[in-house]
C-alpha cells in the first residue's frame, strides 16, 4: 500500500480529516474516499467542469487539484449548496426551467454558478454565457441553464 | 400551431418539476459510476496503438504477477459466438463482430481497440499492469476514409468479406464495402432532360461524436451461484442484457441488469463495450469489477457516428422538384453497420420527388465501430440534399421555405421506399417557419447571412412494457424499464395520470431492472414518450377497467352502468352513487385485493417527425470564425407532453448540430490515430458560443397514438448541418460543401490559401 | 498516475533544498497543466513541489516607479480581480482572463503558463509586448531576463536544474503607450490559441507618431516569438492602415507554423497577419486613450 497523507480540512462547512495518496486527485478523494459522488468526472483534464467544487470561495475543476491540496482550506461541493431540505434558489430554478436533461453536468453547473451569483448577484445573459464557458453540457443546448441562473438571479435569497 | 382541436387535456401539456429532479440537483442521483459495492474492484483497459495490425501474440504473464492484479483477460476468455444478428434496437450487429470489438480477435482494427482487461485491488495498480502485458503486433496500413477504402488496391480489413449487392448476392472479390444498396424509381434522365435547372455537388463529413459528458462504465458481479449482475449506464438495460447473453453464451434469465442514471447517450450507449469485459474478470477474480473509459477511450473506442461522401444530383421544373440522384457512402468504422441507409430513406422524405436513384454504400474502415447518434444517417445525408434544395430555389429565384412548401409531402405521398405517409406535419411545420418572426425580420450588415433547411426522422414504436400499482391512499408507483435519459420519467407519468385523471403528483415513476418489469426497448429513436407513453395509456386503461367492476361489484350494478371519468366512477343512472379514484383505491381489500395495471405494446404508428430551421450567421471573412446569430427551430411534435422538455429536446439537437457544423470532426493523422481525442480539441459548443435557441412547437397529433404524440428527439439535429452551410451561403456567397466549417476551412477556402 | 511524492515547502530555501534531494521534479503551482501532464504519462517526476505555500511567489505588488511585479503562482482571477491592474495595465487582464474557462482561472497562474512553455501561451506574447523580464531563482542566487530569452523549444525553457520562477516582472510602461492582447481561438472559450499576438504602441506627445512598439506572436514557431523588426518597422510612423499592415507583413513572415488539430501553415501565416493588425489597432486606440 503506497504511503497515505493525513489531511484536515472543511468540507461543506464540517471539519473532517482523511488520508489520501499523493497521486489521487481530489476529485478522486471526494468520490473514491469520501463517498461524495455528486462531482462527476467528465474528462478528468480540466476541459468539461463536471468535477466543478469550491475551494475557499473560488470554483474549480476538482479534477485538475491533489487531494492532498485541500490541507486547511474550505471546499464546499454540490452536497453542501441546499441546506437541509431547503434547495438553493439555483438548484430550485433549474428544476422549475427543465435547466437538465441527463443531469450529468448539473452538480458543475450549479456549484459554478453559485461562485458566479455569490459574487456578481446581477450577472446578465452575456455574463452567465462568460461564466458558466469552462462547463461543458451536451443535452440542453444551455438555453434553458442559462435561463434558470438568470431567473435564480433574480431570486431574493440570492441577491440578498 | 395546431391544426386540430386539441382535446382538454389537464396534464398534458404542463410543466410539471421532474420526479428524479431534486436528486440530480442536489448531487445524489447514483450514476453508473457512482456505484460502490463491498469487496468492489477496479479495472483498466489495454488498448491498441495501431489502427490495423495483426496481433500475433498476447503475453499477460508479467501483467498477473505484479502486485495488487487479480485478473487479466483477453478474446481467448470469450466463449465462440454464431455469427448471429444482433437488432441492439438502433442499429444491428452481429454476435461475432460484437465479440471481436469488446476484445479484439486476430487483429486490432482501429487505434483504441480493446486488446486485453485488467482487474486490480485499485485503479492506479490496474493502469500501471495494462502497460505490462506485451503484445506483438504486425503493423498494416490503415483506412482512414470510404475513397480509400473503396479502391480496388485498398487494403482488406477482413479479407474474407464481400459485397453485398442490390441483388442481394455478394460480390466476387473481397471488399472493404460491406453492402450496397439501391433504391429507384420514375426515371431521373428523363427528367433531367427535361428539368429547367439541374445542379450536382459532391459533399464530405467527417466522423463525429455523440459527446454524451458521462464517459462509459460498467460494473459486473459474477454471483457464485453462475448469476451475474450488471450496473450500467445504458439507453437499454434489455439491449445490455441480450447481449451479454449472446456473448458470454448465457441464459437470459441467469442476467440482471441494473440501470443506474445516464449522463447522456444520443445513441452512443446502446453498445456494449465494458460490460462483457467487466464480467469476464469478475468470473475470474471472484470479486466485483468496475471499469470505466477515461474520455480518451471514450472517443477512440465506443461508437461515434460516420462520417461520408456523397454525391447528389437534383432537378427542378417549374418550380417542383422532379429528379433526384444521391449517392451515400459512409464510414461503417471497423465493422459494418453505418446507418447508411437511414440517411438514404430519410433525405428525400420531407418532399415529394417522383425520379429518384439513391444508391448507399456502407464501408468499413479503420475506426471505431459506429453506433447510433440522434437521427442516425440523416444530418449528413440531409446536409447533401437541402443545399442542393437551395441551390435550386436560389436559381429559379424562389423563397427557399416557399420552394420546400409547394414541394412538401403530404399525406399519402410515397417515400423513396414506396411507403406513404399517413398524416404528417410537414406542410403545417414549414409554415410555422415561414410565419416566425424570426424569418420575418429583415438580416442586415456585413457578412451577415440567413439559412434554412428542413429534415424528416421515423421515430420508433418497438416493445414497451410497463406495470402500475394503486396505492390504498390513491397514489399509483408506476414501474417502467425505459431510460429516463431527459425527462422521460415525467413525460410517462403526465400520460398515466392523464390517463387516469389523477393529479401528475400521486404518480410515482420508477425505473427498474431487467428482472422487475417487462422487456423495454431502448431509449432511442425518439420512441419513448410515444411508446412507452402508449404502455403506460394501456395501464391505465387497465386500472380503468377493474376499477369499473369493483365500483359495480360495490354497488351491486352491472359494469356497463359504470363510467370511469376525470379520475373518478359515476353510476349512469343513479347521480348519488360515485367515487373518487382515490377512495376506491382504499378499498382494494373488499374488491378483490391489491390493483394493478400493465401495459405491453408493440408500437406501430410512431408518426414521423418534420423540422424546419432557420438560422442567421455572421461570418468574419478574416478569420473564418463563423457566429450564429439568431437560430429558430420548428418542429411537428404531434402533442407536447412536457413542452419544457419537448423545448429541451429540440434545442440541445440543434446544438449539437452547430458543433457538428462548425468544429466538431475526428481529426486523424496518417497513421489512424485521432489527434484531437479531447474535449479541448474536439470542439463542442460551450454556452459562449450560442444565443438562446427559439423554439415553435407544432402540434399534429400522431393518428397512432392515444394522446397524439411523435417523438421529438432526434429531428433536431437533422437541419443545421445544411441550415448554416446555406447561412454561409448567403453570407459569403462561397459554397461550404465540407464539415466542419470551421475558421481553417472558411479561410483557407475564402482566401484560396494554400 | 504512478506514485509521486508531495512537497509544499514554505520558503524559498525550503524550495530550494527539494529540488536538490536528488529526486526529478516538477512544479505544482496551479495544476491545471501538470496534474493532467502527469496523469496521461506525458510527463514522470518522482516528486511534486507545490510552490503556492512560498511568500515570494504568491503575491503581487506595484514598484515605485509604477511597475508591476507579479509572484509566478499567484491566480489569474486574484490579478483580474484587481481593478488598479484593470485600469493601468488592460493588456494584463486580456490574456489573464482568456486562460482556460473560469475553473481553471482560479487556479491557473503566470509562472505555470511561462514554466509550461507552451508555443502557444496566451499569457507570453501579451507579457512580450510589455516588455516583462523573469526573476528566476536558485540555491545559488536570483537572475533576471527578458521573459522573450526564456523559451528553448515546445516545452523547454532556460530554467537550470534546481531553478525556478519567482516573479514576473511589468516594468513601468512609457506615457502615451497602449499595448492589446488578441487570440485567434475556433470557439470563443476554452481552446489553444491558433495564433496569439501581443502588441504594444508608444506615441509621441502629440499623439500621432509612433515611437515604439513590441509586437509578439505565439502558437507560430517552437516557442513564442518576439519580433522585434515589426515593432521597429513602425517607428517615426504615423498609425496608418498601411503602416500597420507593413508591420503585420513582417510578423506574417517571421512565423513558421506546423500544420495540426488546431490550424494549418497557411491558417496561421494568414491569421498572424491578420491578428498583428488588429492588435496594432486595439493597441493604438489604448494609447490614445492613455
Amino acid at each position: 500500500m503506497p504511503r497515505r497523507t493525513h489531511i484536515q480540512t472543511t468540507l461543506n462547512g464540517e471539519e473532517i480529516d482523511f488520508l489520501c495518496e499523493p497521486r489521487q486527485s481530489l476529485l478522486e478523494v471526494l468520490r473514491d474516499e469520501l463517498g461524495l459522488t455528486g462531482t462527476k468526472e467528465g474528462c478528468n483534464n480540466g476541459n468539461c467542469g463536471a468535477c466543478s467544487v469550491l475551494m475557499d470561495g473560488r470554483v474549480v475543476n476538482s479534477c485538475c487539484v491533489l487531494g492532498v491540496e485541500a490541507e486547511g482550506s474550505e471546499v464546499v461541493t454540490i452536497e453542501g449548496v441546499a441546506e437541509g431540505d431547503t434547495l438553493h434558489p439555483l438548484q430550485q430554478c433549474f428544476l422549475e426551467e427543465a435547466a437538465l436533461q441527463c443531469g450529468v453536468c448539473t452538480p458543475g453547473f450549479i456549484v459554478a454558478a453559485k461562485a458566479l451569483l455569490d459574487s456578481e448577484p446581477d450577472a446578465d445573459e452575456a455574463r452567465v454565457r462568460h461564466w458558466l464557458a469552462g462547463n461543458l453540457c451536451r443535452c440542453t443546448g444551455y438555453d434553458k441553464i442559462v435561463r434558470a441562473v438568470l431567473k435564480a438571479s433574480e431570486m431574493e435569497e440570492v441577491s440578498a | 400551431m395546431t391544426t386540430t382541436e386539441k382535446p382538454d387535456y389537464k396534464v398534458i401539456g404542463t410543466r410539471p418539476i421532474r420526479p428524479d429532479g431534486v436528486e440530480k440537483v442536489t448531487g445524489k442521483a447514483l450514476y453508473g459510476a457512482d456505484i460502490h459495492l463491498p469487496d468492489l474492484v477496479q479495472g483498466a483497459v489495454l488498448r491498441s496503438p495501431h489502427a490495423h495490425a495483426r496481433i500475433l501474440s498476447i503475453d499477460t504473464s508479467a501483467a498477473e504477477a505484479m502486485p495488487g492484479v487479480l485478473a487479466v483477460v483477453t478474446h481467448s476468455d470469450l466463449p465462440v459466438v454464431a455469427d448471429k444478428v444482433l437488432d441492439m434496437g438502433e442499429g444491428a450487429s452481429t454476435a461475432s463482430d460484437m465479440s471481436k470489438n469488446v476484445l479484439a480477435a486476430d487483429k486490432a482494427l482501429y487505434r483504441g481497440h480493446a486488446i486485453a482487461g485488467v482487474a486490480a485491488t485499485n485503479v492506479h495498480d490496474a493502469l500501471t499492469a495494462i502497460e505490462a502485458i506485451k503484445v506483438e503486433y504486425e503493423v498494416l496500413t490503415p483506412v482512414l476514409n470510404v475513397q480509400d477504402a473503396m479502391r480496388d488496391d485498398a487494403p482488406l480489413l477482413d479479407e474474407s468479406r464481400h459485397t453485398r449487392t442490390p441483388s442481394g448476392e455478394e460480390s466476387e472479390d473481397a471488399s472493404n464495402v460491406a453492402a450496397h444498396n439501391r433504391f429507384e424509381g420514375g426515371d431521373v434522365e428523363a427528367a433531367y432532360a427535361e428539368a429547367d435547372v439541374v445542379v450536382e455537388r459532391e459533399f464530405d463529413t467527417k466522423m463525429v461524436h455523440q459527446g454524451y459528458i458521462e464517459p462509459h462504465n460498467g460494473t459486473a458481479n459474477w454471483n457464485s451461484d453462475g448469476t451475474l449482475t450488471v450496473w450500467t449506464s445504458t439507453q437499454g438495460a434489455f439491449a445490455v442484457r441480450g447481449a451479454l447473453a449472446e456473448l458470454l453464451q448465457l441464459p437470459v434469465s441467469r442476467i440482471r441488469v441494473i440501470p443506474m442514471e445516464i449522463g447522456g447517450g444520443f445513441g452512443g450507449k446502446i453498445g456494449v463495450y465494458l460490460e462483457p469485459v467487466a464480467a469476464l474478470l469478475s468470473r475470474k477474480c471472484g470479486r466485483p469489477v468496475q471499469l470505466t473509459m477515461d474520455r480518451t477511450d471514450v472517443f477512440q473506442a465506443t461508437g461515434p457516428t460516420s462520417g461520408g461522401h456523397m454525391k447528389g444530383k437534383l432537378a427542378v421544373k417549374d418550380g417542383k422538384i422532379t429528379a433526384a440522384e444521391v449517392s451515400l457512402a459512409f464510414e461503417a468504422g471497423a465493422f459494418p453497420g453505418s446507418p447508411v441507409m437511414a440517411g438514404a430513406m430519410c433525405m428525400l422524405s420531407p418532399y415529394e420527388v417522383e425520379n429518384f436513384k439513391v444508391d448507399a454504400y456502407d464501408v468499413v474502415v479503420n475506426k471505431p465501430k459506429v453506433a447510433a447518434y440522434r437521427a442516425p444517417g440523416a444530418p449528413n445525408a440531409s446536409f447533401c440534399v437541402e443545399q442542393l434544395i437551395d441551390e435550386l430555389a436560389r436559381e429559379t429565384g424562389a423563397d427557399p421555405l416557399q420552394f420546400r412548401l409547394s414541394n412538401s409531402a403530404r399525406e399519402g405521398t410515397r417515400m423513396i421506399t414506396g411507403v406513404a405517409h399517413p398524416r404528417i406535419g410537414q406542410e403545417e411545420t414549414v409554415q410555422a417557419a415561414q410565419a416566425s418572426d424570426h424569418y420575418n425580420s429583415p438580416i442586415e450588415g456585413p457578412n451577415r447571412g440567413r439559412g434554412v433547411a428542413g429534415g424528416f426522422w421515423f421515430n420508433a414504436g418497438m416493445q414497451s412494457s410497463v406495470v402500475a400499482s394503486v396505492n390504498p391512499d390513491g397514489t399509483v408507483n408506476l414501474i417502467e424499464g425505459s431510460t429516463d435519459i431527459g425527462g422521460t420519467r415525467a413525460s410517462l407519468a403526465m400520460q398515466l395520470a392523464e390517463t387516469l385523471g389523477i393529479e401528475y403528483d400521486s404518480v410515482r415513476p420508477t425505473v427498474v431492472d431487467t428482472d422487475s418489469v417487462g422487456h423495454n426497448d431502448v431509449t432511442g429513436g425518439s420512441r419513448t414518450a410515444y411508446a412507452s407513453g402508449q404502455a403506460v395509456y394501456e395501464a391505465g386503461l387497465d386500472i380503468q377497467q377493474q376499477m369499473v367492476a369493483r365500483a359495480a361489484q360495490l354497488w351491486e350494478c352491472e359494469a356497463e352502468d359504470v363510467e370511469y371519468a376525470d379520475g373518478a366512477l359515476r353510476h349512469t343512472s343513479d347521480s348519488e352513487k360515485t367515487m373518487t379514484f382515490a377512495e376506491l383505491a382504499g378499498k382494494q381489500m373488499e374488491t378483490g385485493g391489491p390493483l394493478q395495471g400493465r401495459g405491453s405494446v408493440v408500437a406501430r404508428s410512431p408518426g414521423a417527425a418534420f423540422g424546419v430551421h432557420v438560422v442567421d450567421v455572421e461570418v468574419d471573412p478574416d478569420t473564418g470564425k463563423v457566429d450564429i446569430l439568431r437560430y429558430t427551430i420548428a418542429q411537428d411534435v404531434g402533442t407536447a407532453v412536457h413542452p419544457a422538455y419537448v423545448e429541451g429536446q429540440m434545442q440541445g439537437g440543434v446544438v449539437q448540430g452547430i458543433g457538428w457544423a462548425l468544429n466538431e470532426e475526428y481529426y486523424y493523422g496518417e497513421d489512424g490515430r485521432m489527434e484531437n481525442a479531447s474535449f479541448l480539441d474536439y470542439r463542442m459548443p460551450t454556452s459562449l458560443d450560442l444565443p438562446m435557441i427559439d423554439t415553435i412547437i407544432v402540434e399534429v397529433p400522431n393518428p397512432g397514438h392515444p394522446f397524439g404524440v411523435r417523438g421529438v428527439g432526434e429531428v433536431p439535429i437533422v437541419p443545421p448541418l445544411a441550415a448554416i452551410a446555406n447561412a454561409v451561403h448567403d453570407a459569403t456567397g462561397h459554397r461550404f460543401t465540407e464539415l466542419p466549417i470551421s475558421p481553417r476551412r472558411v479561410v483557407e477556402e475564402l482566401h484560396n490559401l494554400q | 498516475m504512478k506514485e509521486i511524492d508531495y512537497l509544499a515547502p514554505s520558503s524559498l530555501g525550503e524550495a530550494y533544498a527539494a529540488l536538490q534531494n536528488g529526486k526529478t521534479s516538477a512544479f505544482l503551482a496551479g495544476g491545471t497543466d501538470i496534474i493532467v501532464q502527469l496523469r496521461e504519462g506525458r510527463k514522470q517526476v518522482d516528486q511534486l513541489i507545490d510552490v503556492k505555500h512560498i511568500p515570494e511567489l504568491t503575491s503581487y505588488a506595484w514598484t515605485d516607479d509604477g511597475g508591476l511585479e507579479i509572484g509566478a503562482s499567484v491566480p489569474f482571477a486574484e490579478i483580474y480581480e484587481d481593478d488598479e491592474i484593470v485600469r493601468r495595465l488592460p493588456c494584463v487582464i486580456d490574456c489573464a482572463t482568456l486562460v482556460g474557462g473560469i475553473q481553471i482561472q482560479s487556479r491557473a497562474c503566470f509562472g505555470g503558463n511561462i514554466g509550461n512553455s507552451g508555443p502557444a501561451a496566451d499569457t507570453v506574447p501579451a507579457l512580450i509586448a510589455l516588455g516583462a523580464t523573469l526573476t528566476l531563482g536558485s540555491a545559488g542566487g536570483t537572475r533576471e531576463l527578458a521573459l522573450e530569452d526564456f523559451f528553448t523549444g515546445p516545452g523547454q525553457n532556460v530554467l537550470e536544474p534546481g531553478e525556478l520562477i519567482i516573479k514576473i516582472n511589468i516594468p513601468p510602461q512609457p506615457a502615451n503607450s497602449g499595448a492589446f492582447f488578441h487570440r485567434f481561438i475556433p470557439r470563443n472559450e476554452m481552446d489553444i490559441a491558433v495564433v496569439n499576438v501581443g502588441a504594444r504602441i508608444d506615441l509621441d506627445a502629440s499623439g500621432e507618431r509612433i515611437e515604439g512598439a513590441r509586437i509578439s506572436v505565439g502558437a507560430v514557431a517552437p516557442v513564442p516569438l518576439y519580433v522585434a523588426a515589426a515593432g521597429d518597422a513602425l517607428v517615426g510612423e504615423t498609425p496608418t492602415e498601411d503602416t500597420f499592415a507593413r508591420a503585420a507583413d513582417i510578423a506574417a513572415d517571421a512565423a513558421t507554423p506546423i500544420t495540426d488539430m488546431r490550424g494549418s501553415i497557411a491558417q496561421r501565416v494568414h491569421l498572424t497577419r491578420v491578428l498583428t493588425y488588429r492588435a496594432l489597432d486595439r493597441a493604438l486606440e489604448r494609447a490614445r486613450e492613455a
